[in-house]
This record gives C-alpha cells, structure tokens and sequence, in this order.
C-alpha cells in the first residue's frame, strides 16, 4: 500500500482528493518508536507531526516535586502535534511513548509550504486539522467539568 | 343494563342516606362551612348546602344566595374526593425490632359519595387508573376505592371557571355512578330525577320512598344539564394538547407565567387528579421504632425533583412547566388519558389567577405565530 | 413475592467493603423473606432505619444463589452517608426490585461497548459480570471506564483482573493528572472514539453523570451507531419506585418504573431540555 491510499482511509485525510493526498503523502513518512522514547520536549522548536496507528503516547509536563504529569494520552487515530503551525513554533508539552508505537510522520515544513503554495489543499487540511483540535478541546472541556466529583464537595 | 328512572322527594333523599348509612357507608356530601361548600360526612339531607351557590372566576371563590333551597346547584369547590380515596397524610408502615408493620387502613368503613359531578366522577376514575391500575397499584388506595358507592349529581349550573364540556368528561356523568342525580325545582316541586348506573344503585332506590320517572320527566332532566354544556364559564381549545404541550417545552410562554406564578402548589393541591407524594420518615428516640407516613406533594415544592447535589427543576417556569405538560399531556404517555377533567378548581383557588385554558390559548397562539414566521420566511 | 411493594424487607448487612473515600459496598442477605430476584440494571429503594431511603443500583452479581444483594452507595446526602456507615449486622430495610433492566439477553450476538463514569460503574458491574459468564454468546466486550483520579475507581481490584482478562478490552482513564498512574489521562469520550466499531452489530451500555452520557452517545452516535442501540442508566428524584408518587418524572417517562434503562433515543430529546 502507498502512503497515498493508506492515508485515503484515515480522517483527517479521508475527504481530500486524489490529487492532494499524493501530495500530502509525498511529505510522510512510517515510523515506530520503542516504549520509553521522547518524541519531542518542551521549549524546544516544533517540527513534525503524527498520525498516530498504534500505541499510546502521553502528553505531559515537568512539575517539580511531582514528576512528569501526564496531562492526555493519545492513541491510535489521533494527531499529535499542533505547535508546527502557529507561533512561537516551539513545543507546549513533552511527548512520550508510553508503549510502542507506529504513527506516520509529516514532514512539516514541506506541508506547509505545500499548503501556502496551494490554498485548495491549505484550507480543507487546516480546516480538517481544526476539526482535530476542536474535539481535542470539547473532550478537556468535559474533564473541566469535573462531572466526577462528589457533590457534596461542590 | 338499564333500569327504570325513579323520582325521589326531599325527604327521599334524606332516606337515601339514612339508608347508605344504615348499609355501614360513611356518606360524605357537600356541606357549608367557613364559607366554602366543602366535602364532610352526612348526617342528612339537612346537611346540604341548601340554598347556596358559589360564584368562581381567576383567582376568586364566593358563596352567593340562591333564590330557591337547591343543594347540588354550585360548582367545585376548594376539596374534592380525593382527600377520601388518597389521603393527604397517611401511615405506610412502622418499623420495629419485629420487622415492618403496614399501616392497616383497610378496615374503615365504605365510603358513599353523595352529589358527584360529572368532572370528579372522571377525576376519581382518572386516580384509579393512576393508583388503582399497573403493575404496582396502591393497595390503600384500591381498599377504599373498591368499596365506593357513588351517587353522581347532574351539573346544571356550571362555574365561571368551569370546561369540562370542552375536555370531554362533562356536564352529563359518565359511567362510573351507582345512582345519578339530577335536581329538579319547579311548580311541580323540589325532586330529583334518578337513573341507577349498577344493580347496587337500583337495590338502594328500591328501598326507599320513589316514584316512577314519566318518559318526559327523564328526558327533561338529561337536557337540563346536557344544556350545561353551552353554560360553562371556559374552555380548553380544541387542539392536540399533548403535541402541542410537547413542541413548546422551550416556549417563551414559560417565562411570561413564572413572572406571576409564586410557585405556591395551591393548584395542585386543589386539583382531584393530582396524586404526587412524599414520604417522611422518623423514629423513636430509642431509635427502635420507626415510621414512614406519606403525605400529598407538589410539583411546584423545590425540592419534588432533588437529586444529590441540587433540584432538576429549579425555576419557577420549568415548574410550571412541568404541572401543566403532565396534567394535558405527557399524563397520556403515563396513563394513557389526560390529567385534566374540566373542573376549573386550579383556577379559582389560583391566588393570582392563572387560568391553565389561558395558558394553553397563548402557548397555541405562539405556536400559529412561529408557523406564520416560518412561513413568511 | 412481598406482597406490599411499600413495605421494605428486612435485609441483614452481610459484609462491607470501602471502595473509594466516600463509597462502600454493601454486601446484604434476607433476614426473613427474600425479595424477588433481581436483573442487572434494576434497583432497590434501601432503607436506613429512621433516617431515609434512597434508590440504589445492584452492583453485583444479580444471580448469587445466597438471595445476597450487593450495592454500591457513594456518601451524598443523610440517607447515603447513613448506610455507608453500616456494619456487618445492621438491619437495612430494603424494596424492589424496581424499573428496567439492561437487558443482556437481547445483545447477544453483538459486540458490547460498556461505558462508565464514576460510580455509573456500579449499576454496570452485572453487565461485565453477565457477559463473562457467558461470554461465548457475545462478540467483543469493550469495557471503558473513567473517574476522576485512580482512588476514585470502585472495584480496583476487580477492575485489575478484568484488564488483565483476554476475554475484555478494557481501559481505564482518569480526568486529573496525577503522579503514578499508568493508565490514560483523557475524558471517556477519547478512548471510546479510538474503537473501531462496526456500528450494525455494537449495542452500548452507558452510566455516569448525565453529561458523560450524553457526550459519549454522541460519540458514538459519530461513528454511526444508531441511538437506539445505546441504552443509558438514568437517574432522578426516586421515592416510592412503583410510578406512584410522580417524583422522578423526566418528560413521558417516570424514570422508576419506564426506567431506569432507557435508549438513547428515547432520552436524547428529553436530556436535551432544560430542567425538564
């Protein structure tokens, strides 16, 4: 299978056209990580992002006195890495692979140039990214809403 | 089965419930106290409220002198009959080292209900279908209401607030009666017409002083108060009142009632169908009895929809919201019928008036505007 | 059968077990006549002498053969936090069993989707325990599971075995970060998004505060499940559990008795109105 018809079948990708795809394509690449592996850090420049296929990678955050606190796990389906596309370009969280993991990488640089050259592949990939991230906020959202606790404690 | 349509006197109906009482009945009737026709037990026709009738409007209840002695010829007044079959305080159980002990109430009297109209003799087959019928009815409920004898009254003079006719259940009683009454005074005297709905009516009449009904007498007295119909005070427009009530549950209508409801429950209480209850539990200061008693409760109390934390129902305008759906609507999906038998009382004792056919104009009249809107558009 | 559906059975308090800092399990046995048995999904009005009673869920096994019943009560109120301080034998007077059921039997031959939030995971237990008893009748059992942080799980132990179960999918995720914690951090809806579910033979089970449910039947709902192949535990103001005293009304139904098992598509106009 190419990476053009593997990701014909995957959201967010799934809508754009034959064309566009093997564009989108020729930018990406398979990879795995090993359990333990940091994908990027905090602070550091942002480049890249991933669709994950397999595994779990944990988002998180270096608090002192606690550790790594893992603010959201992402899993097969999901993207990771946003912080390519909007200023500073510097990564918010640490990301880490919990178990192994397979996902398809982006060159980002190359997808953006891509996507500013041609606007008719930009804006229904960003427009598809935002999609993304607007569950990603609506499901932290929810977890605002602390719906657990004991009202009592309310 | 139909049987002959007798004539009774005054004195004959005096011998009616000498009679039921005689037959071990409690006869409870309407009787005039603090200035109300209210529902109590009878000694006699003496007890009637002879020569009173009320006048009823939003908000008001006054008794007025009528120019004859009648005593069924004034509409609902603030109690109805099911204060008898559903208490508004009884016992459920007690509670023990033993186990639990239920509340035995089943050993009262039966009761007669003498001079039911039409709307309460739908409002106590209404109540039966909610606790006398499913797969849980209420046994205490269904003690008292197995051994009832009615004695129906024929309306002839309706209430300002009065639209039974308009939902269906009035003026002429329904089935239901062991004997229906309709009052006659004219020339030829004070007498009421009487048509026996069961053989146990026709048994109790055969005991006492009658005469046989003429064929014109009969016919007579059914159009007097099948004319009742053209008379009532209201009525309840002519629409799906369950659809329409389940379209409007975001109605801006809500809002506009809350302002003047104060959520007091006077409604509910009044009404003859309304059967939600509480409970309250307590116990010794031992601690070794305890006891659970149940008691009327409103939907417009805070805390009737409290879930742990706080109340679904917090506003005012979903309260209203929520008595007014039941009783015309989602009642249907519950028991299969409506909540509403046309008796007016939640107007009249309403202290500011709310007029629940009123409420239901409005929630119609914004509905054929929002249809005009979308039309327009 | 107790012949007065008002009048509680006395139940004796067999065994505790706390779950969670403000939840216990009652394990409880008749002391006289047993009730009618339960199916899970169904519910019981638990007395607490002179103080209360509340409707609480089985969370057991609704088939032990001792008449046993268990259930799970989170400290809420006077009546909850009054049982939660029982001990092995305190009288408790109990009712039911009351309302709908999960109705287990009528998913056979699909692939379970199971989704709890908080305590909702009482009420579910049965199904996860239902389904492993005969597991062969079903294809996948996705159990997801959420709470606020890893001590609030009920059934940690339980919940370990079935993780390490074949026969499962399981995953756990909590709201809150926290140290330690080796599961997913994420609300319910993500790990519920990432199953691939064919949406023909999936029937889903949901309890948790409202909201959870609401947010996860549309979840799956997205992924073309249809609303009447998600059934939901609901939840209002139970007092005398027979569709008798009008308490728990929501809309149509009275949740005691129409409920509290409802699909989604029954509930979803209604869950949508405000205070209704």
């Amino acid at each position: 299978m190419t990476d053009a018809e593997l990701l014909a079948g995957l959201p967010p990708f799934d809508q754009l056209s034959a064309e566009h795809l093997a564009a989108v394509a020729s930018t990406a690449a398979s990879v795995s990580f090993p359990a333990g592996k940091i994908l990027f850090s905090e602070g550091e420049p942002a480049f890249g992002c991933w669709l994950i296929r397999s595994g779990q990678v944990a988002l998180g955050s270096q608090m002192p006195g606690r550790g790594q606190v893992v603010v959201q796990t992402l899993g097969a389906g999901d993207m990771l890495g946003w912080s390519w596309l909007v200023p500073p370009h510097c990564w918010h969280f640490t990301a880490i692979a919990v178990t192994g993991v397979t996902a398809i990488e982006f060159d980002t640089t190359r997808l953006r140039a891509l996507a500013e050259t041609d606007p008719a592949l930009g804006y229904p990939l960003a427009l598809k990214l935002f999609e993304v991230v607007v569950a990603r906020l609506q499901n932290t959202r929810s977890r605002l809403l602390d719906l657990y606790g004991n009202p009592r404690e309310r | 089965m139909t049987f002959p349509a007798a004539v009774l006197s005054m004195a004959g109906l005096d011998e009616l419930i000498s009679t039921l009482a005689g037959d071990g009945y409690r006869v409870v009737g309407p009787t005039l106290r603090d200035q109300a026709i209210v529902l109590a037990e009878l000694t006699s026709a003496g007890d009637l409220p002879a020569g009173w009738a009320v006048q009823t409007g939003p908000g008001t209840y006054r008794l007025k002198r009528r120019a004859d002695s009648a005593v069924f010829c004034h509409s609902a007044g603030p109690q109805s009959w099911k204060q008898f079959l559903h208490p508004p305080d009884r016992k459920l159980w007690s509670a023990d080292r033993d186990g639990f002990h239920p509340a035995d109430d089943r050993q009262q009297p039966p009761f007669a209900f003498l001079g039911v109209r039409a709307c309460d003799l739908a409002a106590i087959d209404t109540l039966a279908g909610v606790l006398g019928a499913g797969a849980w009815p209420d046994r205490s409920f269904r003690g008292r209401y197995r051994g009832l004898f009615v004695v129906a009254a024929g309306c002839t003079e309706p209430g300002g607030v009065c639209f039974c006719a308009s939902m269906g259940t009035g003026p002429r009683p329904g089935p239901g009666y062991d004997l229906a009454l309709t009052e006659q005074i004219d020339q030829a005297g004070h007498r009421f017409v009487v048509e026996a709905g069961t053989e146990a009516g026709a048994q109790v009449i055969a005991r006492i002083s009658h005469r046989a009904a003429g064929e014109a007498e009969l016919i007579a007295a059914r159009a007097a108060v099948d004319a009742a119909a053209a008379a009532m005070g209201r009525q309840m427009p002519a629409v799906d009142l369950a659809g329409l009530l389940a379209a409007s549950r975001d109605s801006v209508s809500w809002e506009q009632v809350a302002e003047r409801c104060l959520t007091c429950g006077n409604c509910t209480m009044v009404c003859p169908t309304c059967f939600c209850t509480t409970t309250r539990d307590s116990s010794g200061e031992t601690g070794e009895h305890a006891e659970r008693w149940q008691h009327w409760a409103s939907c417009f109390e805070l805390d009737f929809s409290y879930l742990h934390g706080g109340s679904v129902r917090s506003s005012g305008e979903s309260r209203y919201r929520q008595w007014i759906t039941h009783k015309l609507g989602t009642w249907h999906d519950q028991f299969g019928r409506s909540g509403c038998v046309g008796c007016g009382r939640c107007i009249a004792w309403c202290p500011v008036g709310i007029d629940i056919t009123e409420e239901i104009a409005t929630l119609v009249a914004l509905r054929e505007e929002g249809a005009g809107e979308a039309a327009g558009d | 059968m107790n012949a007065d559906p008002m009048l509680p059975a006395r139940y004796l308090v067999a065994d505790t077990r706390r779950e969670t800092h403000d939840s216990v399990s009652l394990r409880i046995v008749p002391a006289g006549e047993p009730l009618p048995a339960f199916r899970p999904g169904q519910f019981t009005m638990l007395y607490r002498q002179g103080v209360g009673e509340i409707a609480i869920s089985v969370s057991g096994d609704p088939s032990a053969a001792d008449g046993s019943l268990t259930q799970t009560i989170r400290d809420v109120g006077a009546v909850s936090r009054a049982l939660c301080r029982c001990e092995p034998g305190d009288i408790v007077g109990v009712r039911g069993p009351f309302g709908t059921g999960w109705d287990l039997e009528s998913a056979a031959g699909h692939d379970l989707v199971v989704v709890a939030g908080g305590v909702g995971l009482a009420p579910l237990r049965p199904v996860v325990l239902g389904a492993l008893a005969r597991r062969a009748e079903f294809g996948r059992v996705v159990v997801i599971t959420g709470a606020r942080n890893p001590r609030e799980f009920l059934f940690r132990e339980q919940l370990a075995g079935w993780a390490d179960d074949p026969r499962l999918e399981v995953t756990l995720t909590i709201d809150q970060p926290a140290a330690h914690w080796h599961g997913q951090v994420g609300f319910v809806t993500e790990p519920l998004a990432r199953q691939e579910t064919e949406p023909a033979r999936t029937i889903a089970f949901l309890c948790g505060p409202e909201p959870m449910m609401r947010f996860s039947a549309e979840a799956l709902m997205a992924r073309q499940i249809p609303a009447a192949s998600i059934r939901l535990s609901l939840e209002r103001n139970m007092k005398c559990g027979v569709g008798l005293c009008g308490h728990c009304q929501l809309g149509p139904l009275l949740i005691c008795r129409d409920g509290p098992i409802v699909d989604y598509e029954t509930a979803q106009p209604l869950l949508a109105v405000r205070e209704l």
